[in-house]
């Protein structure tokens, strides 16, 4: 073996080191996220039983009962503003990325950004002058509409930047085929970007998964069944406030099952449209 | 069939820049015919022309007639429907990444509206065979994407993708400038074997392509047809001295 100088060393040492750094990096993302998610368990699994999946809350000074309502009551809403902020925010993505080279691109985009940055509460506070009032009550569908519209930025800016990721000449290749533009950014471009996209949708829905006060006045909470959207209906993340700021131990503990619930919730569902989503995926691509 | 090619005072421009000088070209059919001409003489741009693909950058401006088999392209058709009967091949070979095999070469028919079923199969089968890469795919149609080829693989795949719409007119746009010299070859005796079908006009930097693969030839600098001949003329006693200056290597 050649001898080896001093400037390799040095090499391998920086090298090294280098790495060492990338790991401790990792590791100190991690460790928050494990932090979490540990004390959640610990404090919440105590609490988590079947009653607790499937009965709906107890009358103060009873013991026991559970979310159920709570957890379907945020399917439904999550339900509605998917149904409300995954078209118009991929809509919308397509639109800046493909079409929006002008002035009124250029609006659109700052318009997400703000949009972005309004405060959860805000959006809470215009839905409820714009739908509850009008309607004369709390329903699950103005909470859709809330989370709905707080979603549509988050996939709109996500879809634009994987969009802009494709390469121009697979859409030149479409083209070149007489494939006509509306047909090729749907079935080739978006296509090909396709990953990148459900990214975004699931970091959106993530969000506003956990969101609290855009429900306070929209969706409202209810401690019984309500299964039609036009009704005030349960959320997780309220029924978990209500109980939290509550002065019964009994009910702090439910609220920590009930936030370990939320979570794994989310992760099953963040999850499962992975596994779905990656089903349709073919050997080699990139 | 293959048709000819008829292009009459074709100006184009990138923005204020003009990219083509009253270009005048007869292409006959069923032949195939070269552009050379140094980097940046408009030879890409005149074949973009051919399918109106230049008008699909942001800018750009064209005028001038360019007839295919009766119709002058400029005229009315919609780029769409020129674009069905005129084939294109790229420089970077560019299959869709997320398609398998099979949908590459489908997509030019399933995403117009054909739904054949059966027929779709055969058509698949004819093209990735005309295009010499049956043998080496038929077992992973469906199971593998397209940019899991390698890059001759690909570029042929490029090819079949558009002989399944069934053009009338090959555009090859340097198709192997990107490939090692075994790809190249069987690109090059692929398009021996299309011409027998189909008009080919293939853009080159390669003179010795050009002079394997094509009757006619024609030779481009700075936006201007300098000279346009039989290949064996263009090759041997071309008629210009920039052409003789050009094939000879003295510039570009």
């Amino acid at each position: 073996m050649p001898k080896r100088s001093i400037r390799y060393w040095w090499r391998e040492l920086a090298d090294r080191a280098a790495t060492a750094l990338a790991v401790l990096a990792v590791v100190l993302v991690l460790l928050p996220l494990g932090a979490v998610f540990t004390y959640l368990v610990m404090k919440g699994i105590g609490s988590l039983n079947w009653a607790f999946l499937t009965q709906t809350p107890k009358p103060v000074g009873e013991s026991g009962g559970g979310m159920a309502n709570a957890i379907v009551g945020s399917g439904i809403i999550l339900a509605i503003a998917s149904a409300i902020g995954v078209p118009l925010g991929i809509g919308s993505g397509i639109y800046l990325a493909e079409y929006g080279r002008g002035r009124f691109g250029d609006v659109l985009r700052f318009t997400a950004d703000v949009l972005n940055g309004v405060p959860s509460i805000v959006v809470g506070i215009v839905v409820y002058g714009l739908v509850v009032v009008t309607q004369k009550h709390f329903s699950a569908f103005a909470g859709g509409i809330a989370l709905g519209i707080m979603m549509i930025p988050t996939i709109s800016r996500a879809t634009e930047e994987v969009l802009l990721m494709v390469p121009n000449n697979i859409r030149e290749a479409a083209l070149g085929l007489g494939i006509s533009r509306w047909r090729s950014t749907l079935s080739i471009t978006l296509r090909t970007a396709y990953s990148g996209v459900i990214t975004g949708v699931m970091l959106a829905f993530a969000r506003v998964a956990g969101e609290t006060a855009p429900l306070l006045f929209t969706a409202f909470g209810n401690q019984f069944w309500s299964l039609k959207p036009n009704q005030p209906t349960a959320a997780l993340p309220l029924q978990i406030f209500v109980y939290a700021i509550s002065p019964f131990d009994e009910w702090h503990r439910l609220a920590w099952a009930g936030a370990l619930v939320l979570i794994a919730l989310i992760m099953i569902a963040v999850t499962a449209v992975r596994v779905v989503a990656a089903r349709g995926m073919l050997k080699g691509t990139a | 069939m293959g048709v000819g090619i008829e292009v009459a005072s074709l100006n184009a421009w990138f923005g204020a820049t003009q990219a083509l000088y009253d270009i005048d070209m007869k292409v006959a059919a069923n032949h195939a015919t070269a552009i050379i001409g140094p980097s940046g003489c408009g030879k890409s741009t005149f074949i973009r022309c051919l399918n109106r693909m230049h008008e699909t950058i942001p800018g750009t401006r064209v005028e001038g007639r360019v007839t295919i088999g009766e119709r002058n392209i400029y005229n009315g058709t919609s780029a769409v429907e020129v674009r069905r009967r005129i084939g294109m091949v790229f420089q970077k070979p560019n299959p869709f990444p997320t398609m398998s095999i099979y949908d590459n070469v489908a997509a030019g028919l399933k995403l117009n509206g054909f739904s054949g079923g059966r027929k779709l199969d055969e058509i698949v089968e004819r093209s990735l065979k005309q295009a010499a890469l049956w043998d080496e795919v038929k077992n992973d149609l469906k199971k593998k994407s397209g940019a899991s080829l390698s890059g001759g693989q690909q570029q042929r795949l490029c090819i079949a993708r558009a002989l399944a719409v069934e053009p009338e007119v090959m555009l090859m746009d340097e198709p192997a400038s990107a490939l090692d010299p075994i790809s190249t070859s069987k690109i090059e005796e692929l398009i021996f074997q299309l011409k027998e079908q189909y008009t080919i006009v293939i853009v080159t930097h390669n003179m010795q392509q050009a002079a394997r693969v094509a009757e006619f030839t024609g030779f481009f600098l700075m936006g201007k047809l300098i000279e346009f001949d039989t290949t064996q003329k263009i090759f041997t006693t071309p008629s210009d001295k920039r052409t003789e200056d050009y094939i000879t290597g003295r510039f570009g």
